[in-house]
């Protein structure tokens, strides 16, 4: 059977810097992703992101994405691309379909960095065709050109939502109204100033509350909430929309972490279920890491330095001596803490608490 | 809709043609197209239906199975994420599409 010595599911941001960290450290990684290339959703990311330089800050998503592949190049590492992981086991076995055929791959260390999925929202006709995830339309309209429809209505107003909702309009679509549920915008003031110079509402404690339309969408219902989210009778309002987008959160792929058994715990604070795992990002299977937005809902500047922590802590955890490498996972550490700082980081610290176990994994990989 | 004109992208429209028949007629995407975005290019949103509600693609990287069609006869392929090609024969379904010709359900 084939072998590696470490294993990195999924290609996104925290997938590339993991596999780059191990390599770097000195082991032999193989690094799967079910797309026809990797880059995970940084591929879609038109927009320059914040944060520190280290993290690519003032560079659009997109391009971070090449340069993170670029440190894929070393001939330690194999990147299998159109290659969707279907199992991992105890023993270390991975199975995979790869361009549609079955194969099997044994590794000695696992890093699960598997990403997120776009949670729906509950409303009368969510399920019809023009109600989509925010983030589908993103890849829509900036990987192919294409948009759903000419006139959106942008439930939720966090970074998604925002980010989005702007890039609708450089597509050329119209942002009939921004709807969020709580009473104050969630994402960064910067996007909503851009957004509301154009002349975009964004309405906060109100929310969508249904569409109209028999096969797909011709209009949405929107309506005041209270400060138990309910709606409030008598303020429903019409919108003439054809599209209903929802950027309502995401929340963590965890297929693979429950196949494997990893011990795992809600936690709404970093978007659902997650493996409990140590400072290293090590889970309560031994051998077995998480990295991104699987282990907590934050931002790709966050996956990468997670991405960094698991790889070298995979190669460091097999018996590679590297003092760079215990060098780089401590400033890897050092810079997540920094990241997760200041007032927005508060939610994010409280969900990583319940999240950070001691050391007591089992030792099966 | 295709987007004609963007402030950072670069998406050519001047692609390839790919020629596709959807439900029988025949329809024009672009190279480099995934179905489902062919498909929107040319305003067809409803993709599929399931227990009698009509269905769209919900998550476009091939996470939610909501963009079940039938391409070349073969069932439940995630549109989202498969690539156009030429000739190639798509079709709505009806929950999980049927083979052989054999009952919908």
């Amino acid at each position: 059977m084939n072998f590696t010595e470490v294993a990195v599911i999924g290609g996104g941001p925290a997938g590339m810097s993991a596999a780059a960290a191990a390599a770097k450290a000195g082991a032999k990684v193989v690094v799967f992703d079910r797309n026809d290339k990797v880059g995970g959703q940084l591929i879609k990311q038109t927009h320059r992101f914040f944060g520190s330089e280290k993290e690519y800050a003032g560079e659009r998503g997109l391009n971070i994405a090449k340069i993170l592949e670029k440190d894929l190049g070393s001939s330690r590492i194999t990147v299998k691309t159109k290659a969707t992981v279907l199992g991992v086991y105890e023993d270390g076995v991975i199975t995979y379909s790869e361009d549609g055929k079955y194969d099997r791959l044994t590794a000695e260390s696992i890093i699960i960095a598997t990403g997120a999925s776009e949670k729906q929202a509950l409303f009368e006709g969510n399920d019809l065709p023009g109600v989509y995830g925010a983030g589908a339309v993103q890849t829509l309209m900036n990987l192919y050109g294409v948009l759903p429809g000419r006139r959106v209505l942008m439930v939720g107003a966090g970074n998604i939502g925002l980010i989005v909702s702007y890039q609708l309009l450089q597509a050329g679509a119209k942002v009939e109204a921004i709807v969020e549920a709580s009473p104050k915008i969630g994402g960064y003031l910067v996007h909503a100033s851009k957004l509301r110079r154009y002349g975009v509402p964004i309405l906060t404690g109100k929310s969508i509350k249904s569409v109209i339309g028999d096969d797909e969408v011709k209009g949405a219902i929107i309506a005041d909430v209270n400060e138990d989210f309910n709606f409030i009778d008598g303020t429903e309002q019409r919108l003439d929309v054809d599209t209903v987008l929802l950027a309502t959160g995401l929340s963590p792929l965890n297929e693979l972490i429950v196949n494997i058994g990893c011990e795992q715990r809600y936690i709404p604070e970093l978007g659902g279920m997650v493996a409990l795992r140590d400072d290293n990002m090590q889970t309560s299977v031994g051998g077995v890491y998480v990295a991104g937005d699987v282990a907590s809902i934050e931002e790709a500047s966050s996956a990468i330095l997670e991405g960094i922590i698991a790889g070298t802590s995979a190669a460091l955890g097999m018996g590679f001596v590297s003092i760079k490498a215990e060098d780089d996972r401590e400033q890897a550490k050092a810079r997540l803490k920094a990241l997760r700082a200041g007032e927005t980081g508060a939610k994010i610290r409280e969900g990583i608490k319940k999240a950070v176990t001691e050391r007591k994994y089992r030792d099966v990989v | 809709m295709r987007i004609n004109k963007h402030p950072i992208l670069e998406i050519s429209n001047d692609r390839k043609t790919i020629r596709f028949s959807f439900e029988g007629k025949e329809y024009e995407g672009k190279e480099g197209d995934t179905i489902a975005a062919a498909l929107t290019a040319n305003d067809i949103r409803v993709l599929r239906d399931h227990g009698g509600r009509k269905r769209g693609f919900f998550c476009a990287i091939g996470n939610c199975s909501s963009c079940l069609m039938t391409v070349n006869g073969r069932t439940n392929v995630r549109v989202c994420t498969e690539l156009l090609r030429d000739n190639m024969d798509i079709r709505r379904q009806s929950d999980k599409g049927s083979i052989f010709g054999g009952v919908e359900r």
